[in-house]
């Protein structure tokens, strides 16, 4: 069985993360020395051969989408971190930020290298105020070094938005306006920040990158699964022995996450369901427990990797119960600028609070799947199109749970 | 410092609105409406532009309320952790509901999302320094810190 392999959480707990010395003697900062010898186009095209894909959700190739900004002109180019971190169960970024800041700070500065920027911003989720902290130390102390050359790079603050974390929300917020997803495209890459090509990568994404131009693109494009090859930081939730987190290859399978990694269920209790990816993922059954834990995988089986959050619950728990409170959490987190999300959201919730106080009949979960359905194909942004997949997963792999409460 | 002073700070700051606006309630703990007004002259912009964005986030409050902002995860690893039952002896300890704050005006009690601090369910947070695997027995001696 896979054991765990630490690429992004490579210092964690072997470096003191506000000493720059202690990176440094892990070998920090060499792979950016290695970028800069290389040359944009020969960087770009290593990390492309790593298939490192977006640690974000998204799944995008990341070389791919820096050879767009890098092939586009324009006076001003911007990379952006995302650590907006919103999604329920997630805290990969902060472990990645609180323990080894200067991987995330060197990745950054092989992308503005890579794409021809100057300027960069962590967009750091507000709850962090400890994480803004230790970012702005660990930028001054880089500087310092004079490691980051002519590439800046400021920490922003969200103010508790969980659309923020959609890259272009994100920039909506960092321009200082409301925080609503813009109509795509153009995409960030052409024009984004401030209307410049602009790069938006996740925290774990950019902490990958030295270790990728460090040991080369082919060596990464081996491990776990070839697909989405690398690994996958995993955090885990509810009913299991080891509520913690784990780093493994992506060929791991979601039954040795909650069973070996997670060391079973709590309390000698029976496996119900698991939820991968957030709030916004689907919840997955026993019977597709042997599903690699790789983006393509996971959408195979009508799930998602998402942030990799892992929320586990036993057999005593009521799922209707559960996915009342997640569309409770879509119904408040909805920008309301689409009306199928603004109006979807909020009848969800309406629904599921009636079938989980009892008050409702088989017609209102149709009712709910074809309301889901609409969701998934017209809402503006991925807020509103993944908002549906727990209600709509649940409904379709624990029926009994919805007819036990029916009128 | 007035809140003239702490938004001016930010004025050359591209997309510096919502930056000021964090730095004025850290003194005031909300965004009263002449502040907006005032955000809304430096940064010039319409001042429904700027309450667009002071009512937009989750973290501003545009309303007065108590200085310390106790905030209470309620995402699903949080809940099936037990968080209403956090919720409802915070309220009976406080003697308000959730979205009130103490007449005294030393506590704000607000119900939030996860915080990233899902290692140890139920989290809430005091003034964003959280607080891990709170139970009910734990709430009287935390809320002591800040009394
Ligand atoms: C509602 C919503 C929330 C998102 N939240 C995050 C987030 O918290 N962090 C993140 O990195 N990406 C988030 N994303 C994905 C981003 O839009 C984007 O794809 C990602 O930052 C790109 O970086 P990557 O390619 O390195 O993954 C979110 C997307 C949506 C639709
Ligand atoms: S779910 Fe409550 S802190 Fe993350």
């Amino acid at each position: 069985m896979a054991e765990e392999m630490r690429i992004v959480l490579r210092n964690y707990g072997k470096i003191d993360p506000l000493k720059i010395e202690d990176y440094l003697a892990q070998g920090g900062y060499k792979a950016l020395e290695k970028a800069r010898s290389m040359g944009q186009a020969a960087l770009i095209d290593d990390v492309k051969k790593s298939n490192l894909r977006g640690r974000g959700g998204a799944g995008f190739n990341c070389g791919m989408k820096w050879s767009f900004a890098a092939s586009a002109t324009a006076d001003q180019k911007y990379v952006i971190c995302n650590a907006d971190e919103g999604e329920p169960g997630t805290y990969k970024d902060r472990l990645i930020m609180e323990n080894d800041p200067q991987s995330l700070l060197e990745g950054m500065a092989i992308c503005a290298y890579a794409i021809g920027a100057n300027q960069g911003y962590i967009y750091c989720r507000g709850e962090y105020p400890q994480v803004i902290e230790i970012l702005n130390q660990a930028i001054d102390q880089a500087k310092a070094q004079g490691l980051l050359g002519d590439f800046d790079i400021e920490v922003r603050s969200g103010a508790g938005a969980y659309v923020c974390g959609e890259e272009t929300a994100l920039i909506e917020s960092i321009e200082g306006s409301r925080g609503e997803p813009r109509f795509k495209p153009p995409f960030p890459p052409v024009q984004g920040l401030w209307a410049k090509p602009t790069i938006v990568n996740n925290v774990e994404t950019f902490a990958n990158i030295p270790v990728i131009v460090d040991k080369g693109g082919a060596w990464y494009a081996d491990i776990g699964n070839p697909a989405y090859p690398g690994t996958k930081v995993f955090t885990l939730t509810g009913d299991v022995n080891n509520r913690t987190f784990f780093e493994v290859p992506t060929d791991t399978t979601i039954r040795a996450l909650v069973f070996k990694f997670g060391g079973g269920i709590r309390g000698g209790k029976k496996f119900k369901a698991v939820q991968i990816g957030g709030t916004s993922g689907a919840f997955i059954p026993e019977s597709l427990l042997d599903t690699q834990v790789a983006f393509d995988a996971m959408s195979a089986i009508g799930a998602t990797l998402g942030s990799g959050a892992t929320f586990v619950l036993d057999e005593t728990r009521d799922l209707v119960d559960v996915s009342t409170r997640i569309a409770k959490f879509f119904e408040h987190e909805s920008c309301g600028k689409c009306a199928p999300c603004r109006e979807g959201t909020a009848r969800m919730h309406e629904l599921m609070k009636k079938l989980n106080e009892g008050k409702g009949s088989s017609k209102d979960v149709a009712l709910l799947e074809k309301l889901g359905r609409v969701m998934s194909y017209s809402c503006l942004c991925g807020l509103g199109q993944a908002a549906p997949a727990p209600v709509l997963t649940t409904i379709k792999h624990f029926p009994a749970d919805y007819n036990a409460k029916l009128m | 410092m007035g809140y003239t002073d702490i938004i001016a700070r930010y004025s050359d700051k591209p997309g510096g609105l919502i930056e000021a606006f964090h730095a004025v309630q850290k003194e005031l703990s909300y965004l009263p409406e002449e502040v907006i007004v005032e955000a809304a002259r430096i940064f010039n912009v319409p001042v429904a532009q700027a309450y667009g964005v002071a009512s937009f986030y989750s973290m501003f409050s545009t309303k007065a309320r108590g200085k310390n902002i106790i905030r209470i995860c309620e995402s699903a690893p949080c809940h099936v952790a037990g968080a209403a039952e956090v919720v409802a002896a915070i309220e009976a300890e406080l003697g308000i509901k959730a979205g009130e704050s103490t007449a005294d005006g030393s506590f704000a009690l607000e119900l939030t999302e996860c915080v990233g601090q899902c290692q140890a369910t139920p989290v809430i947070t005091i003034n964003g320094k959280a607080y891990l695997d709170v139970n009910p027995a734990k709430i009287r001696e935390i809320l002591a810190e800040y009394k």
